[in-house]
């Protein structure tokens, strides 16, 4: 790019014509653009290749799972969180005040179905997989998860409530393909 | 001037003769003695396209035919996506086949039925078991099939139609082969996998020999080069922007030596 | 723009000179005025060198170096990755179009004899050049893990079983093992990246040699004043640049629509260490070499001969003792150059067929004479040639040819 610019200005000193100044100024900006998308299929390349998004989608069988009980799956390499809730935890988390919440957001805009939690089980701190999945872990001061890196608790709608973590745990794409077919992703 | 412009040409014409010279010669020496004649393919030339209905009824074929003892490994079912089939026949077309998958949370291997994202299940599960079903003969997987053999899909659609009934004179047959005039050395040890009516097209088309063995030639030619329509498509656009950044850059050039002459 | 003159600029440039050495060896450098386009190749050999390093590194991110993976990893390039099939096409073409830039250059410097004297470094450094991008490209061979993958490295290593005494050592001790294998593929992975980045050193200093010694020029006469000369740039940064299209033209033309025409089916076959494939061949551009090693019925004796083709380069600048370096002015080298280019054809055409009947015969006649025309023609001539008067300046021949073309 530079010798282009050069090339402009050596041109234009001399008998310098608009022509030639054209011609020079069209030439470069070809030349740049070719560049420039010669430059695309090296970026693209390192984006996710097809055999990786053919996985980006997982199904899983939720029937197996009891009320209270939670598992954890893995999807595009990070593990999620599925949890079916008591009517007593979904009463707990659908009665939490918005300004209690560091990271304001209801139970119902969590969910698609109340007694079904699907949550994307890395702390929004730093990365960490917060305990309380199996039973006997520390589930943090607020029933749902506690991150043992750096102390955040999550709320049984996985909601930030206290450390240092910024924001709510978040919630993947999926859907219900029947009652008991998951679709994540 | 002209004699720059005229060195200039040479250049290049030396060096594509060498090209020429070297590749042709190497391809010349090992086709020499066969017999297979140039097909027209629609995937061909630099417009060249797979021909959608051939290769759903190659498809049909290959898995009719080839698939009891030929794999696809390279290619998965969502690749069927590509050439219009939808996802649902995708989906169907994979989930007839299973896969070993596993282990589960007892530890323990399970199969299940295959899905978009797995490779087409392979006849065999390793080259020895494929050798004692075919009486020690390795019936090669085909992904790459037309890539990896001299002459390409016009060499595979010889061999498919080149068996004769029986050997010339003078040809001794060994036990378990098969006379085929395209093939290498004339002995092959695949009996003629294709005959009339071998399956019944869905599209009705009539399932001749000749039918049958260019449409899964087709199917085979898109399974070696999926990205052949992308590359000729692009390659079009890619040589008119160089070739017009080329002519730019002659007149630039000439512009900026004409005061030296 | 920033300007060594003020601010940020010169700021750096008084701690570090970039500007003044960009200025000096890209822009003001004095170039014979004369220069044809046979000396375009120099430039295009640097960019296909950039090319290849840029497209290596990203199909390096995606590559798997392991006997098991390493075929199917490939082929995942060709098919998962984005745009995986047109970086592996440019960088297994981009091979291919790097020698023939490179050994055009190479004639180039045999027809207008760059070798000689003030140019003897420069000239050997070009030597090494050619022999480290021989290896990195038998190495990059490897990579794909084919058949011809395999068994070529079987052979070229199995060359230097012909050392005596130590012969067999040194073969496992290049293989890390009792054959080609998986410690062969890593060590050759490993410097098949490192290689690339040794040739840019040498280039480096390629260019340090040709900056200190100046151009040689189509007359072959030293530049005697400014009026011999003009600036790099713009002059010759524009004529590169016109070269470079028509370079990309042809380099495209055979990626997009001709992508394994100088490739071995073979190749698409996975390596198998119990089955040869009926006719090994090397890649094109070492034929004529292949054809010297099979010219010589000794095993050593054709391993000596084939390093020696290349080796005998280095000492080409006193086997032709003529002062004058242009062919234009020596008519009967000139006719030997041709003679010789044609002689390196034949070896290639040789190499690229299997050693039988005529070719035996012709491969042997080619080689005596490749090695002839170093070791008795030029020595000849350099003493018996009459060569033609040579013009008085660079100045005056331009002028000259600039009044015959106006009439012509």
């Amino acid at each position: 790019m530079a010798t282009k610019a050069k090339a402009e200005k050596a041109a234009t000193g001399e008998d310098g014509g608009s022509r030639r100044d054209f011609l020079i100024l069209a030439t470069s900006a070809v030349g740049a653009t070719g560049a420039a998308l010669a430059a695309w299929p090296l970026v693209d390349s390192m984006n996710p290749s097809a055999d990786v998004l053919a996985l980006s989608a997982t199904e899983v069988d939720i029937s197996p799972i009891e009320v209270g009980q939670a598992i954890t799956i893995q999807w595009r390499g990070k593990p999620v969180f599925i949890r079916h809730r008591t009517a007593d935890e979904i009463a707990r988390a659908e009665n939490t005040k918005l300004d209690e919440l560091p990271d304001p957001q209801t139970d119902q805009d969590r969910v698609e179905k109340p007694q079904w939690l699907v949550l994307v089980g890395v702390c929004t701190h730093l990365g960490c997989i917060p305990l309380g999945q199996k039973v006997g872990e520390p589930r943090g001061d607020w029933g749902g998860w506690f991150c043992p890196c750096h102390g955040s608790h999550y709320d049984l709608s996985g909601r930030i409530r206290k450390g240092p973590a910024p924001k709510n745990l978040s919630v993947p794409p999926y859907t219900f393909l029947d009652d008991t077919m998951l679709r994540i992703g | 001037m002209k004699m720059h412009r005229f060195l200039f040409v040479a250049a290049f014409a030396a060096a594509m003769a060498a090209g020429l010279l070297f590749g042709n010669f190497g391809s010349a020496k090992a086709s020499g003695d066969l017999a297979f004649e140039h097909q027209e393919w629609t995937f061909n030339g630099i417009f060249g396209r797979f021909d959608r209905a051939a290769l759903r009824r190659g498809h049909q074929v290959y898995q009719e035919v080839c698939s009891s003892c030929h794999g696809l490994s390279l290619v998965a079912y969502r690749n069927l996506m590509d050439i219009d089939f939808s996802e649902e026949e995708a989906k169907e077309i994979a989930a007839e086949n299973e896969v070993e998958d596993g282990p589960n949370n007892e530890g323990e291997m399970f199969t299940r039925p295959a899905k978009l994202s797995d490779r087409f299940v392979a006849p065999f599960p390793n080259e020895q078991a494929a050798r004692y079903s075919n009486n020690g003969a390795y019936p090669p997987d085909l992904s790459l099939m037309v890539k990896a053999r001299k002459g390409g899909a016009d060499y595979l659609y010889g061999v498919l139609t080149g068996y004769e009934d029986e050997a010339p004179e003078g040809v001794e047959m060994m036990d378990g082969m098969y006379f085929n005039h395209s093939f290498p050395g004339h002995q092959i040890a695949m009996p003629q996998p294709i005959y009339e009516d071998s399956v019944e097209y869905e599209d009705g088309t009539p399932a001749t020999v000749a039918q049958m063995s260019k449409d899964v030639t087709t199917f085979l030619a898109w399974t070696a080069e999926p990205e052949l329509e992308e590359r000729k498509s692009l390659g079009i656009k890619v040589l008119i922007f160089v070739l017009l950044l080329t002519a730019l850059l002659y007149a630039v050039k000439r512009r900026i030596w004409s005061k030296l002459h | 723009m920033l300007s060594p003159e003020k601010g940020i600029g010169k700021w750096i440039e008084d701690r570090l000179p970039v500007f003044s050495i960009a200025r000096h060896s890209l822009i003001d450098y004095p170039t014979p005025r004369n220069l044809n386009y046979w000396w375009n190749f120099g430039s295009l050999a640097g960019i296909t060198l950039v090319i290849m390093i840029v497209t290596g590194i990203v199909l390096a991110m995606q590559y798997t170096p392991h006997v098991d993976m390493a075929f199917n990893s490939v082929e995942r390039i060709m098919r998962d990755v984005n745009y995986g099939w047109l970086l592996r096409y440019l960088h297994m073409n981009g091979g291919t179009m790097f020698f023939i830039v490179v050994y055009i250059h190479i004639f180039r410097g045999l027809y207008y004899g760059s070798y000689k004297a003030p140019r003897e470094i420069l000239w050997w450094l070009g030597i090494v050049i050619l022999l480290l991008m021989m290896a990195t490209a038998f190495m990059g061979y490897v990579l794909p893990w084919g058949q011809m993958s395999f068994w070529g490295t079987t052979v070229i290593t199995n060359m230097f079983s012909a050392v005596p005494l130590v012969g067999e050592d040194i073969v496992t001790w290049l293989w890390g093992g009792f054959t080609v294998g998986n410690a062969t593929l890593n060590r050759f992975f490993s410097l098949h990246y490192l290689l690339p980045f040794v040739i840019v050193g040498v280039v480096l200093m390629h260019i340090w040699a040709l900056h200190t010694v100046k151009s040689n020029n189509p007359l072959g006469i030293d530049m005697k004043g400014p009026q011999d000369s003009i600036p790099f740039h713009p002059y010759y940064t524009v004529k590169d640049n016109f070269g470079l299209g028509v370079f990309f033209f042809v380099y495209l033309t055979i990626v997009f629509f001709f992508p394994n025409f100088f490739g071995e089916p073979d190749n698409y076959i996975p390596a198998n260490p119990m089955a040869t494939p009926p006719h090994i061949v090397p890649e094109w551009y070492f034929l004529p070499f292949y054809a010297i090693l099979r010219a010589v019925p000794d095993k050593l004796g054709g391993v000596i001969a084939m390093f020696a083709s290349i080796l005998i380069l280095f000492v080409l600048p006193w086997l032709d003792r003529a002062r004058v370096r242009s062919a234009r002015f020596r008519p009967i080298y000139k006719q030997f150059f041709w003679l010789f280019l044609v002689d390196c054809f034949v070896l290639g055409w040789v190499g690229a067929n299997p050693p039988e009947g005529m070719f035996v015969t012709i491969g042997q006649v080619a080689t005596i004479y490749y090695f002839a025309h170093f070791l008795i023609l030029l020595p000849l001539l350099g003493m018996f040639e009459k060569t033609r008067p040579l013009p008085e300046s660079i100045a005056a021949s331009v002028t000259s040819a600039a009044v015959t073309s106006s009439k012509g």
